[in-house]
């Protein structure tokens, strides 16, 4: 049985512990608003730019002098993944959720007779894949310093991915990121960036095939597929910087009710520990009193 | 026909101008151009320069851009830029970052064309660099002065 002291001090940490994750809370639902509207505001362009991939590579993809980005090197052997986490933690599954997944991906392709190598982007999807597949690792993108994210740093990200595949280090590269849904829902989504997905139904409502290119098709196409793979890149990643302050804002919600349960139950017991020293109190001055 | 279309101009990272405009000059890869009200639908790749667009009460506004491609067909004008400033706020600082990173690229072609002997990508880096340049002297600004090392 624990003293009072004891109890009251327990009390007192878990009241405090409950400050911090309730502050933690409405911090990461600040920020969470910002990343929305970020991930909003980046849409257009996005959205534009696939429109527009759409209705030219549906024309290129037929032609034999299609771009590697689009046709792929025509092997499908060597793979590259691009696993995006955080560079923070306390955001409940957010990160084991995408290494799981990636995982997953890994030991898939592996079976299949596969290369994988991993490119990590933040801290913690790092720290969790290394023990495993540290040998695998080809490259690492800190984001620690990144305050607000900005396209420019989803370039950096592409340009290194487009390089090595220029130099032909892989075949397919899959981006893994958790798309955001809603505060309480992250959906893990793996992404194949290169060859370029050309999503289905994009081109029948979106570019029609009546467009002039100038200066050509290919010419475009060999400009816009970088583009492309940075555009993706850009929108995985505030995507994730979203889904990472939602899942924050869901786990520190939980942590927050779970140390007020918690400080309730201390209390009753606190409560008792202490009517119980009382009534032992009364009952030896009673026995001391009738004994006389 | 209308005279006026709608003009868009959409960087990465949000909607910079999103507006009713007469005319747009953009500075086309093979040459500039001019989008108006109820021009054949165009996908056309831009290089570094000057973008003009004049609204519909015939004001002229300029951009500087660093490249990208604009979407052009009969009621609209969507330009997708990577860098997309008005001209005033063009500062020799912001322009400094753009030839650097222009340089950059200069340079790793450069290296790559050493090493593999592809000639296209050191052309196309080239005439990025040029552009850049041609729009640094347009605007009044030195491309000399981003002190790239070489």
């Amino acid at each position: 049985m624990p003293s009072l002291k004891d109890l009251k001090n327990r009390i007192n940490s878990v009241k405090s512990t409950r400050k911090i994750t309730k502050a933690m809370q409405m911090v990461a639902a600040a920020k969470l608003r910002r990343a929305e509207e970020a991930a909003k505001a980046a849409r257009p362009y996005a959205d534009r730019m696939n429109a527009v991939m759409a209705g030219l590579a549906s024309k290129a993809a037929g032609s034999d002098s299609a771009p590697r980005l689009l046709a792929g090197t025509g092997e499908d052997k060597r793979y590259l993944l691009v696993v995006l986490t955080s560079e923070r933690g306390l955001a409940g599954g957010f990160n084991s959720s995408i290494v799981r997944l990636a995982r997953q991906e890994a030991e898939r392709l592996r079976g299949q007779g596969k290369e994988v190598s991993i490119l990590t982007v933040g801290k913690k999807g790092r720290e969790q894949l290394k023990r495993e597949y540290g040998s695998l690792f080809v490259n690492h993108v800190d984001m620690s310093n990144v305050k607000q994210l900005a396209y420019e740093n989803a370039r950096e990200i592409a340009d290194d991915v487009l390089e090595r595949f220029e130099d032909g280090h892989f075949d397919v590269a899959v981006l893994f990121y958790n798309r955001f849904e809603s505060v309480i829902s992250q959906v893990p989504t793996a992404r194949r960036i290169i060859p370029a997905l050309i999503e289905e139904g994009e081109t029948a409502e979106g570019v029609s095939a009546e467009y002039d290119y100038e200066p050509g098709e290919e010419v475009i196409l060999r400009d816009l597929l970088p583009r492309a793979v940075a555009t993706q890149i850009f929108t995985a990643l505030l995507e994730n910087a979203a889904s990472e302050q939602g899942a924050r804002m869901t786990a520190m919600d939980n942590a927050t009710r779970n140390a007020g349960d918690m400080i309730d139950r201390l209390t009753t017991v606190y409560n008792r520990s202490r009517q119980a020293a009382i009534t032992k109190e009364l009952i030896e001055i009673i026995s001391g009193a009738e004994a006389l | 026909m209308a005279d006026t279309m709608q003009f868009d101009l959409v960087a990465p990272e949000r909607n910079l101008m999103s507006v009713p405009v007469r005319e747009v000059r953009l500075p086309g890869e093979d040459g500039d151009l001019s989008a108006m009200p109820g021009h054949a639908p165009t996908i056309v790749n831009l290089r570094p320069g000057l973008v003009t667009v004049v609204d519909a009460q015939g004001a002229e506004s300029q951009f500087a851009i660093s490249g990208g491609f604009a979407e052009i067909n009969n009621e609209s004008v969507s330009l997708l830029a990577e860098i997309g400033r008005k001209r005033e706020d063009m500062t020799q600082d912001v322009f400094d970052e753009m030839m650097r990173a222009a340089h950059r690229k200069a340079k790793t072609a450069e290296a790559k064309a050493a090493s593999t002997g592809a000639e296209g990508v050191v052309a196309s880096a080239a005439k990025l660099l040029a552009d850049m340049e041609a729009l640094g002297t347009h605007i009044g600004l030195d491309p000399n002065s981003s002190n790239f090392p070489d």
